[in-house]
C-alpha cells in the first residue's frame, strides 16, 4: 500500500525521468505474476518479451508448470500492477500472486528430491555389489572379497540411508510422541533394523546382509513420497493462482479527497472506498453515501439484487450494479454475517479433522500384526533352540519382508494417477485425503445459484413478447448493468433486434428505468414502478415493461441450468447417489430449477446453519453427504460436508474450504471427481491386496528362516513395481460409476 | 582381484558424478518449470534481449499505454 502510494504520488515526469536514470541507481524488486492463459512454448516467449519490452523491467522468466512469470522490476519505474496491465494488453490474463507459501512447499519437493538422488545413487552402488556377491555365493567369491563388499555397501548405504530416510523417522517420531501409529512406524523400524543387523553381521562376518534391501526400500518410499507431494504442490499452486486472479482492486478515496487504485489486500478498516457501477465490491463494509442495488448471488444464492441506502452493509464479492456508492471498509470481525460464517466454518471443521486415511487405517492392523509375528518368530526358534543370534535373524528378516514397502505405495501411486488424471479435466484436488472421502460418500447436496445453474437470468418464454416490445424494452435495458436486464438485452440480441437508443433514461435504484420522451413516459422495472397491477395478473414476473398508458406487459426469468445438470443429476441418481438440491433463493425459483434437473428433494430459503443443520441431519442418518456449492453461505456447509467440492467461479472463501475445485461451465467434472475417486478407492484396494499376498507367500518364508538377502531384495523390489505399475492404469482406464454400470458418455 | 583395487572406485567414482551432476541441475532449478523446458529447446531465440537499455529507451511510450 505504502508502495502504491508512492508510485501514485510521482509525477508523470519523475516516472520518466526514473526510468531514464533507473541505470545509475535502480531500486531493483522482483514480482511473480500469475499468468492464466499462458499454455505453449509461444506463450511463454511471448510473456517474456511483453514484459521485457514495459519501461523498467530487467528481466523475466516465465515458468509453464506454474503458469507464472517472475519479473525484476525497477521499483521506481514501474509496479506490479502496471505490468499485469502490459500483459492483458498482450493477451494474457495476469495478476499478481499472493502469499509465499507455495515457495517453501516447493523446496520440500526439491528436497524429497534431492533425497531420492542420494537413495538412487546409493541402491545403484549397492546393488551393484550385491549382486556380485550374489553371484560369487554361487561360484567362487572368497569369503575376503565377500566381507569387502558387505563392508563397502555398508559404508555407502548406512550415510545414505541416514540422510534420505529422514522424513519417514521424522513421521514416525512425530506419530509415537502423540501415541498413534502411521505407515512411518514399521516403515522406520524395517529400515532401521535391518541396517543395524546387517552391519552386526557384517561385523562377524555373516552372509545375513541386507543393506541392499534397506537402501531400496528407502528408494522405492522416496519415490512415492516426491511423487505424492509433487502433485500437492502443483494442485495447491493452481488453486492459488484461480485466487489470485479473483483478487480486486480498489479505488481508494485519500484524505485530500484524490483517488487512488491499491490492490483488495492492501485494504485497511476505516478506508474510504469508491466503487462504480459494475463493480465488485472489494471489501466488508457499510455504505457512506449512495443509493444501489446490490446483486449478491455469491452470498445468498439469490439473483435478485438489494437495495442498499447510506448505512447498509455491504460485503466483499458482491456486485454493485445501479450508480457509484462511497464505503467505508470495516474489520471482517465487525461484520456480523461475516464473522457468522466463519464461526460455522470453523465449528463445522472440527468435525472432520477426526478423519483417518486409508493408509493409516490399514497401518493400525498391520504394524501390530508384523510386530507380533516377529516376535512369534523370534520366540518359536527360541523354544526350538536355534539360539538367540539365529532366532534374531529370522525375526528380523520376517520385519524387513513384511516392511509395508508396497503397502506404504500402494496408496500414495493411486493418489498420483487419480489427482493427475482430475487435473487433466480441470479437477484440482486440495486436500491430501479428499479422493478418499469423496469415495465413501453416498448423496450429493447441490447448491443452486452458481452451482446447478449458470448464475445469470434469462428471459423465458420471449416467444410470447411481440417483437417491438421487446426491442423497445432492450432499447431500455441497455442502460442498466441489472441482471434482468441484462437478460433482456441478451434475448433482443437473440432474436438480433437492434434497439433503437433512448436519449434520456433514468435509473432509479430498486424501481427501474424510466425514458421521458415528448410522446409520454416509457418504464421498464417493478409491477408498482409500471402500474401494473398484479391482484389480476401474473404474480410471478419479475419486470414489467409499459409504453405510455398501454397495457403492462409481464417479462419472467429463470436461471438457466447447466448444459449438463439433468444429465448429471441423472448419472448420479442411477449410481445410488440421493441427490439434493439446498438454495437460499425463493420456493419459486428453486422448484423450477428443481423440477428441470430433476431432482425431487429440494429445499429453499435456507439458510447457512439451515445447510449445516441438513447436513448433520443426513450424517445422523448414516448417510455422507458430498456438498458441491460456491456461495458464501454455502462455505460452512461445504466444511461440514464428509466432502466438498466447488466450482471455480466460486467466491474466494468457498475454494478455499473445498476439498476440490473444478473448472469450466459445465457439471460433468463433479461425476467425473466421484468416478476417479471411486475408482481410486478400489485401486488401492486392490494394490492392498497384492500387497498382502505377496506377504501371505514371503512371511510364512521368512518365519521359516528360507529368505535369504537376495530373496528379500527380490521381493521387495517387485511387489513395488507391480502395484505402482497397478496404479497407473488409473490414467487412462476408460470409468464408469461402478455401482450400475452406466454408459460413458462424456470420454 | 587387484582388478577390483580399482574397478570398484572407478564405478563408484562415476557414480557420484552422476550424483553430483544430478544435485547440481537441481540446485540450478532445471526441475522448476519441466513443461516449460521442453518448449524453450525449440525455440528460435530463447536469449532475452541482453541490454534492457536499449529496450526501454526504445519503447516506453507504446508499452506504458
Amino acid at each position: 500500500m505504502d508502495k502504491a502510494l508512492r508510485s501514485n504520488l510521482s509525477l508523470a515526469g519523475e516516472r520518466e525521468l526514473a526510468s531514464a536514470t533507473s541505470f545509475n541507481a535502480p531500486n531493483l524488486k522482483t514480482v511473480t505474476l500469475i499468468v492464466e492463459n499462458m499454455r505453449c512454448g509461444g506463450c511463454m516467449s511471448a510473456v517474456e518479451k511483453a514484459l521485457l519490452a514495459a519501461p523498467g523491467v530487467q528481466s523475466a522468466r516465465a515458468n509453464l508448470s506454474a503458469k507464472r512469470v517472475t519479473a525484476q522490476y525497477d521499483d521506481d519505474a514501474t509496479d506490479p500492477e502496471h505490468l499485469a496491465f502490459v500483459l492483458k494488453d498482450a493477451g494474457f490474463n495476469a495478476a499478481e500472486a499472493i502469499g509465499k507459501s507455495e515457495e517453501t512447499q516447493a523446496n520440500e519437493v526439491s528436497d524429497l528430491l534431492r533425497r531420492l538422488g542420494v537413495a538412487g545413487f546409493a541402491a545403484a552402488n549397492v546393488m551393484l555389489l550385491s549382486v556380485s556377491v550374489w553371484a560369487g555365493l554361487a561360484s567362487d567369491m572368497d569369503t575376503s572379497a565377500q566381507a569387502l563388499f558387505h563392508w563397502l555397501s555398508a559404508l555407502i548405504a548406512l550415510p545414505a540411508i541416514a540422510y534420505a530416510g529422514q522424513p519417514f523417522f521424522r513421521s514416525a517420531v512425530g506419530a509415537i510422541r502423540t501415541s498413534r501409529l502411521n505407515m512411518d512406524v514399521p516403515i522406520s523400524l524395517g529400515i532401521i533394523l535391518a541396517s543395524g543387523m546387517s552391519l552386526f553381521q557384517t561385523m562377524r562376518g555373516g552372509d545375513q546382509v541386507y543393506f541392499d534391501a534397506a537402501i531400496m526400500l528407502t528408494f522405492f518410499l522416496l519415490v512415492g513420497r516426491y511423487l505424492d507431494e509433487s502433485v500437492r504442490v502443483r494442485a495447491k499452486g493452481a488453486a492459488e493462482n484461480l485466487l489470485g486472479l479473483k483478487a480486486l482492486s480498489a479505488t481508494v478515496i485519500g484524505p485530500d479527497g484524490r483517488t487512488r487504485r491499491v490492490p483488495a489486500r492492501a485494504l485497511s478498516p476505516g478506508m474510504r472506498v469508491l466503487v462504480a457501477a459494475g463493480e465488485r465490491v472489494p471489501v466488508d463494509g457499510r455504505i457512506k453515501k449512495g443509493t444501489s442495488e446490490i446483486e449478491e448471488s455469491l452470498i445468498t444464492g439469490e439473483l435478485l439484487p438489494r437495495i442498499v441506502h447510506d448505512g447498509a452493509n455491504v460485503h466483499a464479492g458482491t456486485v454493485n450494479i445501479t450508480s457509484p456508492i462511497e464505503v467505508t471498509a470495516t474489520a471482517t470481525d465487525e461484520n456480523t454475517l461475516i464473522a457468522e460464517i466463519a464461526r460455522l466454518m470453523q465449528a463445522a471443521e472440527q468435525g472432520r479433522g477426526r478423519y483417518v486415511r486409508l493408509a493409516d487405517r490399514a497401518a493400525r492392523i498391520y504394524a501390530p500384526a508384523v510386530h507380533l509375528l516377529g516376535g512369534v518368530t523370534f520366540v518359536g526358534w527360541m523354544i526350538a533352540g536355534a539360539g538367540w543370534e539365529t532366532a534374531l535373524t529370522y525375526a528380523i528378516a520376517v520385519l524387513i519382508i513384511t516392511c509395508p514397502c508396497a503397502l506404504a505405495l500402494a496408496v500414495p501411486a493411486v493418489q498420483v494417477a487419480a489427482t493427475g488424471r482430475l487435473f487433466a479435466k480441470g479437477v484440482i484436488v486440495k486436500a491430501p485425503d479428499a479422493l478418499e472421502r469423496i469415495a465413501e460418500t453416498d448423496t450429493v447436496v447441490f447448491d443452486k445459484t452458481g452451482t446447478l445453474t449458470i448464475g445469470e437470468p434469462k428471459l423465458v418464454a420471449d416467444r410470447q413478447i411481440d417483437t417491438s416490445a421487446l426491442a423497445q424494452a432492450a432499447a431500455l435495458a441497455a442502460h442498466s448493468r441489472h441482471p434482468y436486464a441484462k437478460a433482456i438485452v441478451r434475448a433482443a440480441d437473440a432474436r438480433s433486434l437492434a434497439p433503437m437508443s433512448r436519449g434520456s433514461v433514468r435509473e432509479v435504484a430498486g424501481a427501474g428505468l424510466i425514458a421521458e420522451t415528448p410522446q409520454g413516459e416509457e418504464r421498464l422495472g417493478s409491477a408498482s414502478w409500471a402500474g401494473a397491477d398484479t391482484e389480476a395478473g401474473d404474480q410471478n414476473a419479475t419486470l414489467w415493461y409499459r409504453k405510455r398508458t398501454a397495457a403492462p406487459i409481464p417479462f419472467h426469468f429463470e436461471d438457466t441450468l447447466k448444459l449438463d445438470a439433468r444429465y448429471v443429476v441423472n448419472d448420479l441418481r442411477e449410481a445410488g447417489y440421493a441427490v439434493e438440491l439446498l438454495s437460499g433463493d425463493r420456493p419459486h425459483a428453486v422448484s423450477l430449477a428443481a423440477a428441470a434437473s430433476d431432482i425431487q428433494e429440494w429445499r429453499a430459503g435456507v439458510r447457512p446453519d439451515g445447510k449445516i443443520r441438513r447436513l448433520k441431519e443426513l450424517s445422523a442418518s448414516g448417510r455422507k453427504p458430498l456438498m458441491v456449492g460456491d456461495g458464501l453461505n454455502d462455505a460452512p456447509a461445504l466444511a461440514a460436508g464428509h466432502a466438498s467440492l466447488s466450482p471455480a467461479s466460486a467466491i474466494d472463501i468457498c475454494q478455499t474450504a473445498a476439498d476440490a475445485i473444478f473448472q469450466g461451465e459445465r457439471l460433468f467434472p463433479v461425476l467425473e471427481t466421484v468416478k476417479v475417486a471411486r475408482a481410486a478407492r478400489h485401486m488401492s484396494l486392490q494394490n492392498f491386496a497384492i500387497a498382502l499376498g505377496y506377504n501371505a507367500v514371503c512371511v510364512p518364508l521368512a518365519m521359516a528362516g528360507f529368505v535369504t538377502p537376495l530373496i528379500a531384495a527380490l521381493a521387495m523390489s517387485a511387489s513395488s513395481i507391480v502395484v505402482t505399475g497397478n496404479a497407473l492404469r488409473l490414467r487412462t482406464m476408460r470409468l464408469a460409476l461402478q455401482s450400475l454400470g452406466t454408459r460413458e458418455k462424456h470420454e | 582381484m587387484t582388478a577390483l583395487a580399482w574397478l570398484i572406485p572407478a564405478a563408484l567414482v562415476l557414480g557420484l558424478l552422476g550424483l553430483a551432476a544430478f544435485l547440481w541441475a537441481l540446485n540450478s532449478g532445471q526441475f522448476e518449470d519441466l513443461d516449460g523446458a521442453s518448449w524453450r529447446a525449440i525455440q528460435d531465440s530463447d536469449a532475452p534481449d541482453a541490454s534492457p537499455a536499449a529496450d526501454s529507451d526504445v519503447t516506453p511510450h507504446d508499452a506504458k499505454r
